[in-house]
């Protein structure tokens, strides 16, 4: 479990979080959902510790993140995996290079230990076939499996992903969402994913944190949030009148 | 008072690059990657620039020197020496900021600007020096390689002028090559281009690392990269010539 408490972030001066409580619980897909430039990424960048928060504190299973010592943290950091809004996948190694890397670089695997665990990572996200070839030469979804990859090949107690189906057509983007819904609950792992897709909401909203202007507003689960009556929830649910029949309709459902 | 910060920052980021690699094996692969990625790769266009500038440096000289007072063995003489101490070490190592440099520039910078080098450091790897050290070392071995290369080159390119196009006579070129040599003048020659690599190398790589935004970005990362390692290179030829002949 990941709890986030009072934390604050500016940038010169703006502040783009203010007073975030939530928390991330284990085993259970955890959204961080809202309007672009309210502050998913930062707050996520804040989790992983490529930001330094001005205030607050971010608990990892009870230790505090930011007084761990250097060997906890660079542990914390190996039980990680990062899914980042535009894959971030290492242009000169190919597919099955790059979910290696982690591999190499961090354990004392052996070569053929290695190849079976990117092998099982690679035919995990469907992509047994595109082992040889480079980031340049595959699709943008495809692109998004590979990271989900590289980002499971430690086996991570934690994993975060920044809108993992961002650019990507519905289908696509409801195999992205079922892969790390099952990938989760399959390894029990804590994953936090930052979306403003409400396709993904509705499917794999185990728990949902709203973000307005950079406030945590509203918290529930995909069952409360169309019955919510909090108007910016549904302001951002009901964005448009298709989503607002839709919904409606489901409303009535249950 | 905003160059003593750049300063700063820069030797900050070269605390974190010069450490031991994590991973010995791997460091070494990268290292032979980037000796081919970063020298073999510029061999070609260095040994036509030396060619002709030799050519050029015997011509322009003997056409300087005619003066009955002045034996004609003297022009091989100044060539040499020429070739030696300035142009392969100093204008090579120009050449070379212009091209390694933006290429490290921009490499790092795209590796910045996509979110790679965030990718390394959530998984607890030392990207400053995963990416850096490499090319760095790289540079200090393949820089002065090259250059070795190049004044070799130039004098040939100065026999060429000599033999074909009856400049003066390349027996004389070849006696002047060949009088008053100082093999200190080659070690001299030898560790500025190792300085010079270092500091090609860093410097791009600093401005590589400290790229924020996008395309446009990486390309002013690219250009500030290659005008700042050629001002550091020329103040560091300054304090080393200095030092070492002055
Ligand atoms: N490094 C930074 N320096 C200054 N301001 C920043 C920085 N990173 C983010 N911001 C600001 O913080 C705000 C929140 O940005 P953030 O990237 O978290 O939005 P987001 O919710 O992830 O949006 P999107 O859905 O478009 O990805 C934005 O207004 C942005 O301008
Ligand atoms: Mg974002």
């Amino acid at each position: 479990m990941i709890e986030v408490k009072n934390l604050y972030k500016h940038f010169n001066g703006r502040t783009v979080l203010s007073d975030i409580c939530t928390s991330f619980e284990q085993g259970k897909t955890n959204l961080i959902i809202g309007q672009s430039g309210s502050g998913k990424t930062v707050l996520m960048k804040c989790l992983i510790g490529l930001y330094q928060p001005d205030e607050g504190t971010i608990l990892y299973d009870d230790k505090d993140l930011s007084k761990m010592n250097k060997s906890e943290h660079q542990l914390l950091l190996q039980e990680m995996g990062v899914l980042f809004q535009g894959s971030a996948l290492f242009d000169s190694m190919t597919v099955s290079e790059n979910v290696m890397f982690p591999l190499t670089m961090l354990t004392n695997q052996k070569e053929n230990e290695k190849k079976e665990r990117v092998d099982f990572c690679l035919e995990r996200v469907n992509l047994s076939h595109a082992h040889d070839l480079y980031p340049s030469q595959i699709s943008g979804g495809m692109k998004k499996r590979v990271a989900i990859a590289r980002a499971i090949a430690l086996n991570p107690k934690y994993l975060f992903c920044d809108e993992p189906n961002s650019g990507l057509d519905p289908k696509t983007s409801l195999v992205i969402d079922q892969l790390i819904y099952e990938i989760t609950h399959e390894f029990n792992i804590t994953t936090v994913i930052n979306t403003h897709d409400m396709n993904s909401v509705m499917e794999i909203g185990e728990t949902i944190s709203f973000i307005y202007q950079g406030q945590l507003w509203w918290k529930g689960s995909n069952s409360e949030i169309l019955t919510t009556d909090n108007q910016e929830v549904n302001d951002f649910v009901y964005a448009s009148k298709y989503a607002k029949a839709m919904f409606a309709a489901q409303r009535k459902n249950i | 008072m905003k160059i003593l910060q750049v300063i700063g920052e820069y030797l900050f980021l070269m605390k974190r690059v010069f450490v031991r690699p994590k991973k010995m094996s791997y460091f070494r692969k990268q290292l032979i990657q980037e000796i081919d990625d970063l020298g073999l790769q510029s061999l070609l266009i260095v040994s036509v620039i030396s060619l002709f500038m030799g050519a050029v440096l015997t011509i322009q000289t003997s056409l300087q020197t005619e003066s009955p007072w002045i034996p004609t063995w003297t022009i091989g003489f100044v060539v040499r020496q020429s070739v030696v101490l300035e142009f392969s070490p100093t204008i090579i190592s120009l050449f070379l900021a212009g091209k390694i440099g933006s290429s490290i520039a921009s490499e790092i910078g795209t590796m910045k600007v996509t979110e790679q080098i965030d990718a390394i450091e959530t998984m607890g790897i030392n990207s400053a020096s995963h990416l850096l050290l490499p090319k760095i070392i790289a540079c200090g071995i393949v820089n002065p390689l090259l250059v070795i290369i190049s004044i070799f080159l130039c004098l040939i390119g100065g026999w060429f002028a000599c033999e074909f196009m009856s400049t003066i006579p390349s027996q004389q070129y070849l006696e002047g090559l060949m009088s008053f040599f100082r093999p200190y003048d080659i070690y001299y020659a030898l560790i500025k281009t190792f300085v010079f690599a270092i500091v090609i190398a860093s410097v791009s790589g600093f401005y590589g690392y400290r790229t924020e935004g996008g395309a446009l970005e990486v390309g002013r990362s690219s250009t500030q990269a290659v005008v700042n390692s050629s001002f550091t290179l020329l103040f560091f030829n300054v304090v080393l010539t200095k030092i070492f002949l002055g």
